[in-house]
């Protein structure tokens, strides 16, 4: 529970700032950004995501860091499945 | 078993390790506690013990939520579950977690409509789909993850969902640092400080480890490299005397932790004058409950709860395993009654508990024929 997932941000949207749109290893769902409203978020950035929410922003390296631990942890299929299991992006929440 | 070639930066590895061998007293036995699961499971994936010193022992500490949660708070949202009209969910560690009555799967198995959820926001969707049934999350996890429970119970306000309730088990990591501490078989000589609950909480509140107890703290990566930097800084505050809160993950937490999560968690929550926790006992204000603001929203307010107190079953040797008292395979139920696949006690259902990395460890040691 306590490794978190590195995704990219690749959708912003104008008329709802909970959320945007993230790419985790080709894998693309929404996430809730409010735990980040005090960092500027921009497309391109990377943050950490945990339970559908983006914990914090990351650089790209430390990203690709943190890809490699889950994958050198055999955890790399559970973080998309996970990702892939969010169900709240389908609805306005 | 992972080799030190298998590493992405083997020569700093090494050097490292070579480093911590140089600095440590050969005549002092050293024990650091890690007190995160997620370094837990990272220790044994990569078999960092190995890298060590004999003399530096690494202690597993009480930072995975499922591994704490006594079995009557189990229990108290397994009846929940078996309400009628009652929609239940928890994320996947949950799902496998025994309760007296057996674990939500076995449950759900027998009829009860219990689901497995990666976010709180899909319990809440779970409930604005089912707007006749009562949705229930079983909420569970330290500071990393309550900001987002508190998130979702305000999106739940926010849009007027009445058919959703939080059955709060929310933790906290101070006050379980702090109990250890004051543990009259405490012997502990640092802290491996948590990566991602600090980057919630940040580095702060871990200053009354250095400054009252005396003892080094170093927050610390999950990455093999920094588990062992991390402990080359223990190792170093050591030597010279020092006791302070040092940061290797400070790329990714800030000294004051993350505001708006911290706000948001206490816009929502507030702490429980007293919480069980397992294997440590009853510790004061290391929980989170709702706010009365949000009662409406408060499985714990809506449901009747027993408030169930169950003894662990009674060869679990839990409770020393998670003070650090007993290595896991001193249990007495290790490896034969209690099995990652058929669990007796919590340490051995999630990845991150003791007990589960123990075992998955003991059996990749097996497999090169150590």
């Amino acid at each position: 529970m306590c490794l978190a997932i590195p995704g990219q941000i690749v959708e912003m949207f104008d008329d709802d700032h909970h959320y945007a749109v993230v790419d985790v290893c080709g894998v693309r769902r929404k996430i809730n950004i409010d735990l980040l409203k005090n960092e500027r978020l921009f497309l391109g950035d990377w943050v950490l995501i945990h339970v559908g929410f983006a914990m914090s922003k990351i650089s790209e390296e430390q990203a690709s860091e943190q890809l490699k631990l889950l994958s050198m942890l055999d955890e790399s299929d559970e973080a998309i499945e996970e990702v892939k299991g969010y169900q709240f992006d389908k609805e306005r929440i | 078993m992972k080799y030190v070639d298998e590493f992405r930066d083997p020569e700093l590895i090494r050097k490292i390790s070579e480093e911590i061998r140089r600095l440590v007293d050969p005549n002092y036995h050293y024990r650091f506690m890690e007190v995160c699961g997620g370094h837990t499971f990272s220790i044994f994936r990569f078999g960092l013990q190995n890298l060590l010193p004999e003399n530096i022992e690494l202690v597993h500490g009480p930072g995975c939520p499922v591994c704490v949660l006594p079995m009557g708070r189990m229990d108290d949202g397994l009846s929940i579950a078996q309400q009628p009209n009652v929609i239940f969910t928890a994320f996947g560690d949950v799902m496998r977690v025994p309760g007296k009555h057996g674990t939500p799967l076995e449950l759900k198995a027998r009829g009860a409509d219990i689901r497995m959820v990666y976010s709180p926001l899909d319990a809440l969707k779970i409930a604005m789909d089912h707007p006749d049934r009562q949705v229930v999350l079983f909420a569970i996890g330290f500071e990393t993850t309550a900001p987002s429970t508190a998130l979702t119970l305000m999106r739940a306000r926010e849009l007027d969902v009445s058919n959703f309730s939080v059955f709060s088990n929310h933790v906290l990591i101070i006050p379980a640092i702090q109990a250890i501490l004051d543990s009259p078989d405490m012997r502990i000589d640092g802290f491996i400080g948590p990566g991602h609950v600090s980057s919630v909480i940040g580095a702060r509140p871990y200053e009354f480890i250095a400054k009252k107890y005396r003892k080094p703290i170093v927050i610390s990566g999950f990455e093999p490299l920094d588990l062992l930097q991390s402990i080359l800084m223990l190792v170093k505050q050591m030597r010279e005397g020092r006791f302070e809160v040092e940061n290797q993950y400070s790329r990714v937490v800030p000294y004051k932790g993350n505001i708006s999560a911290l706000d948001i968690m206490k816009e929502v929550f507030e702490v429980r004058p007293l919480f069980e926790w397992r294997g440590l006992g009853t510790i004061p204000q290391s929980a989170l409950k709702l706010r009365p603001e949000f009662a409406k929203w408060d499985a714990e307010v809506r449901f009747q709860v027993e408030g169930a107190r169950v003894n662990d079953p009674q060869m679990a040797q839990c409770g020393e395993v998670l003070k650090g008292v007993l290595k896991p395979q001193q249990c007495k139920l290790f490896g034969k009654e209690c099995t990652p696949e058929h669990p007796v006690g919590a340490l051995m259902v999630s990845s991150e508990g003791a007990c589960a990395a123990y075992y998955h460890y003991v059996h990749l040691q097996d497999a090169v024929g150590k």
